[in-house]
């Protein structure tokens, strides 16, 4: 016994070591199947404040590429809307169970919640960004989240007041797309090389697909807006093993540059989700 | 100014800038990150025990990982450099480390050449296992080794910047 005391006691520094090695690499092996719940936790909170407060005096950096983006989307929305059709607060007002009998008037679909990025970055291999916004102000997990420009990612971990959102530029992040020209259906992914580009595989050899087709998301997806973009194809290769392309896309959001972004929320989530449980079940 | 909240300081300005300022810049190349912050470690006084430089190395990496999100990636490189730093400092150094009292690692108190190889070394054990982890989940061989010398070489030449920035030749006592 005396001996196995003395053993540790020799040996305590590198003895530590291993512990302390071996609780950062279970950490890390095991983070991609919890994220949520690492998230959850407090100190989400308070990197999330740090990173709030170096964001506020970062803004003013990008003040005047935001604002020109803004400019552009506002006159692309204005220019949507039929005459006549101008008072813009119907559209906000959430629609109740009136709207399921009414088959003549539309109801919304997909409310958007503003938010601003706080964190953001590109060069890792998984790449985060983190939202001020959080269950407080009706955020969940799985929500999409879209830029000005086009779709950004999933959030993937929600605290009280902010949210961690999964961007396409994490080796992870499958999106299902199609080419805005109709027919493929194929997956959006990132390579992990570089930040501007995303790759696009699935796509049948059957299609035509030149060099500047905008790729956009499927109007399958239960969570993404169907129609939102997402690139443009910037290089054509056929993959000899499959029957398929691989397309490198040029991303639409310059993920480098982002600075806000709106959570779309899908009012149908639910009731989805309770058709797919059901048919499971069968 | 006391040897503690000297480093206390010095840890969070550093963090700071590697968090915030550095790693913000638009990449360069997929193959070059910024990294630089485990100079706090390198930095260290000569006579600090070896478990508390174990734990330090250990808590100064964790709070990297909370600002990249990737928990245990670089809380086990700051280990592992934290645990063979002793082992260096009696290699590159004849005196007995104890000898030293709050000296810090400086090309003054180790000789220039002495210094170099001390951050040139350390800093490839700390590149080689953060780089050889990520690769463990993602990437390909050519990737690993451009990554591992383009952000060795990315790396000294910021700590050679560090170096000139803090002012560290300044008497302590």
């Amino acid at each position: 016994m005396r001996n196995v005391f003395l053993f540790i006691r020799r040996y305590a520094v590198f003895i530590s070591f291993l512990i302390l090695q071996i609780i950062s690499l279970s950490m890390l092996f095991s983070y991609n199947r919890f994220h949520s719940t690492y998230y959850g936790m407090i100190a989400g909170e308070i990197s999330g404040d740090i990173n709030r407060r170096v964001n506020n005096v970062e803004e003013y950096f990008t003040l005047k590429t935001e604002n020109e983006r803004l400019r552009e989307q506002n006159a692309f929305l204005l220019s949507r809307i039929p005459s006549g059709q101008l008072n813009a607060d119907t559209a906000m007002k959430i629609v109740n169970d009136t709207t399921y009998l009414d088959s003549v008037k539309q109801f919304l679909q997909y409310r958007y919640l503003s938010a601003k990025i706080i964190g953001n970055s590109t060069f890792l291999p998984q790449n985060y960004i983190t939202l001020h916004r959080g269950s407080d102000q009706g955020v969940l997990l799985n929500m999409a989240v879209v830029g000005t420009d086009g779709l950004i990612g999933t959030v993937v971990g929600v605290s009280k007041n902010m949210s961690l959102v999964m961007s396409l530029l994490h080796k992870q992040s499958k999106v299902i797309a199609v080419l805005k020209k109709g027919s493929g259906l194929g997956e959006i992914t990132w390579d992990g090389r570089d930040p501007r580009y995303l790759v696009l595989r699935k796509i049948p050899k059957t299609v035509v697909v030149k060099k500047g087709d905008e790729v956009v998301s499927s109007p399958y997806s239960d969570k993404f807006p169907p129609g939102s973009r997402i690139g443009w194809v910037e290089e054509v290769t056929q993959d000899q093993e499959t029957n398929t392309y691989v397309l490198k896309v040029r991303a639409a959001v310059d993920f480098s540059n982002v600075q806000h972004a709106f959570i779309v929320i899908n009012q149908l989530s639910a009731e989805m989700e309770e058709i797919r449980s059901k048919q499971i079940k069968e | 100014m006391n040897i503690v909240i000297r480093n206390i300081i010095r840890i969070i300005v550093v963090l700071f800038f590697q968090v915030f300022i550095v790693t913000r810049i638009p990449p360069l190349h997929q193959f070059i990150v910024p990294y630089f912050y485990f100079i706090l470690i390198l930095w260290l006084p000569f006579k600090i025990s070896r478990i508390y430089l174990l734990l330090l190395g250990f808590s100064i990496g964790a709070i990297v990982d909370w600002f990249f999100k990737t928990p245990g990636l670089h809380a086990a490189a700051c280990l592992l450099i934290s645990y063979l730093r002793p082992f260096m400092i009696n290699l590159l150094l004849p005196k007995e480390a104890t000898e030293w009292g709050n000296e810090e690692p400086t090309s003054k108190t180790m000789g220039s050449v002495s210094y170099g190889i001390y951050v040139l070394i350390l800093t490839l054990f700390h590149h080689f296992y953060l780089i050889l982890l990520e690769w463990l989940q993602f990437g390909s061989f050519l990737y690993f080794i451009g990554k591992l010398f383009s952000t060795l070489i990315v790396s000294c030449l910021l700590i050679f910047i560090a170096d000139l920035f803090f002012n560290r030749n300044s008497k302590l006592r």
